[in-house]
């Protein structure tokens, strides 16, 4: 019989998974893994892990990483890069991380074009610190720091990244996708891999911002997360590409 | 090797160069504009990398970013924006990153004044982050100083994988002086520091787990945390300080003061001895490591006091002289503040004050 599914070599085989049941940081950690290998390039990858959940995996990714101050990752990608630009460097970051404490990190490494790729992983809550607010958090939903739900007059309104970049001239390729079915996996993972020929090819900036869940943070259990996500976070997060300079390249 | 006329920041940003810095991100903050300034100018033309970052904090993390490749790396700044990089300050040391930064220090708290300095001693020596680390610290007294230290800067960082601060002020950053250049190291010495790095630094290995590159500014295990901080307090004390001592020996009142305090101090004990005054120096060359010993070699049973001379109120540099001293004599203070640069004539009074007793 032919074998047509394995698992990454990039993921520790001896090392236990520390998210929690329903969380899709470890989808998308085997996304990124066997595009990896699929392109022949862990070799060349340095990742950049933000603070948070997002940096719960490093100790069993087999490929090199660092961690960035809290929101820095672009900064620290952009110095790594600029300082070897044949390695492929990525970071990983939360909505905390990019969005909010990274921001000015995030759109101004996004508006000098820095060959790079983001994983932004959007679930609209911090959640190693316990499901405070983030600037991605939907309207009247309830967050430990906005216990009676957000409220725009108090908080304002969540915050769209790939919207926000697609007002810089700069970025090459910027897509949001999702986790929460088979369908969508595939799909982010077709665009983690285009992101990183991009980087590959000297295209520059490129980010795939990926829509998940917080079952624990979020009070729901796995599958009701997942109906969450199609019912409440993608009306809000609209899939699609939003940016791709190649399709105006003739 | 011939001497140049240069200006401080622009001999420190060229001696970074030579010393084999590729890797410069900065912001613009006065009175330091110059050493971006120059870089950007300057490193393209050796195949460097200079950066605007968008902020003193994005810029110290581009430099965490570069150093972690392997590359010699560097930023500076003045007073309030060294502030802002204590963060990637703190994560340089914790991750063992080799980096150089310069401090040419303004008036403070605060915002301050943007003329010349000394407000930054207890964050330069004792906290330029949180946790609790330590790294060595230069504190130039001239131009030339300056460029000697930025260029074993680098040396010291790579050697020990420590970020090195060079406490310069707004004096030594700002005025003209003629200096000696280093030697330019040569594009095969630079790979070759480069390529030492190749194992630890985060540029792709091979998949092999066991040989990745895994730069961490924290530990998940807090054993590990632990062995991790006594191994780098181990390698603190492995420091040796440096200073200069200058007609200690018959001395009955003794000077001390480090940076361009140090050299003001220095010239008034010429006059003082001029005058017949037996007065002395001890001027810390590194501030970290603190040269103690230095005031143990006193012979107190001569030494009338000291006179701790420091361009900062309150006074900061005293805390460590005091620790040094040890209740042997009297310390008093001469002491401005606010942008103001130490009057040789405040600094001859406050000594014979001390001989009048």
């Amino acid at each position: 019989m032919e074998k047509i599914y394995t698992r990454t070599k990039t993921i520790q085989e001896d090392k236990v998974s520390g998210f929690c049941p329903g969380c899709m940081h470890s989808t998308v950690i085997k996304l990124i893994g066997e595009v990896l290998e699929e392109l022949d390039v862990v070799d060349k990858a340095a990742c950049v892990l933000g603070i948070g959940c997002c940096g719960l995996h490093m100790d069993y990714i087999a490929y090199d990483n660092t961690t960035a101050p809290h929101g820095r990752a672009c900064a620290v990608a952009t110095g790594i890069k600029r300082a070897n630009p044949e390695t492929l460097v990525f970071t990983y970051q939360g909505d905390g991380d990019f969005a909010s404490i990274g921001l000015a990190e995030s759109v101004s490494a996004a508006n000098r074009g820095e060959n790079i790729t983001v994983i932004f992983i959007n679930n609209g809550i911090y959640g190693m610190t316990g499901g405070q607010m983030a600037p991605t958090t939907l309207i009247g939903m309830k967050a430990t720091t906005a216990p009676k739900g957000r409220d725009p007059k108090e908080h304002g309104y969540p915050m769209h990244m790939c919207e926000i970049l697609n007002q810089l001239k700069a970025p090459y390729y910027l897509e949001r996708t999702s986790c929460n079915t088979p369908a969508n996996v595939n799909k982010t993972k077709a665009a983690i891999k285009k992101a990183f020929k991009n980087q590959l090819e000297g295209k520059g900036f490129s980010m795939v911002e990926i829509v998940t869940g917080c079952p624990t943070n979020w009070g729901l259990d796995a599958l009701k997360s997942l109906e969450f996500i199609e019912e409440k976070m993608l009306p809000e997060y609209p899939l699609g590409v939003i940016r791709d300079r190649s399709k105006e390249e003739v | 090797m011939a001497r140049v006329f240069m200006k401080g920041t622009e001999a420190v940003a060229e001696a970074a160069v030579r010393a084999g810095c590729r890797f410069f991100a900065g912001y613009p903050i006065t009175p330091q504009n110059e050493v971006p300034e120059y870089l950007a100018r300057r490193l393209p033309e050796v195949g460097g990398v200079f950066v605007q970052g968008e902020s003193e904090v994005a810029s110290i993390n581009m430099v965490y970013g570069a150093a972690s490749a392997g590359t010699r790396a560097m930023t500076s700044s003045s007073s309030p924006g060294v502030a802002l990089k204590s963060e990637g300050i703190s994560y340089c040391a914790a991750a063992r990153i080799p980096m150089v930064y310069a401090n040419f220090a303004r008036g403070g708290p605060g915002v301050g004044s943007i003329q010349p300095a000394q407000q930054d001693y207890l964050q330069a020596t004792k906290a330029s982050g949180n946790g609790g680390f330590r790294m060595p610290v230069f504190a130039p007294s001239t131009v030339q100083e300056a460029v000697d230290m930025t260029y074993e800067a680098f040396d010291w960082a790579d050697r020990d994988r420590t970020p090195v601060l060079i406490l310069a002020d707004g004096v030594v950053g700002t005025m003209m002086e003629p200096v000696v250049l280093p030697e330019m190291k040569s594009d095969e010495e630079i790979a070759a520091i480069k390529a030492s790095k190749r194992d630890w630094a985060c540029i792709g290995h091979k998949l092999d787990y066991a040989h990745r590159a895994w730069i961490q500014p924290g530990q998940w295990s807090t054993t590990k945390m632990q062995e991790v901080n006594e191994e780098a307090d181990a390698l603190y004390k492995s420091w040796k300080a440096r200073s200069e001592e200058y007609m200690v020996e018959d001395a009955e009142v003794v000077l001390t003061a480090y940076g361009i305090s140090g050299r003001i101090a220095k010239s008034a004990v010429n006059v003082l001895r001029a005058q017949g005054i037996k007065a002395g120096l001890i001027r810390p060359i590194t501030v970290y490591p603190f040269p103690y010993d230095a005031y143990d070699r006193l012979d107190y049973s001569k030494v009338k006091g000291i006179l701790d001379v420091e361009m900062s109120i309150p006074a900061l540099f005293v805390e460590d002289v005091a620790v040094a001293v040890k209740d042997r004599c009297k310390i008093e203070t001469c002491l401005c503040s606010g942008g103001n640069i130490m009057s040789r004539d405040a600094v001859i009074a406050a000594a014979k004050k001390i001989m009048e007793g």
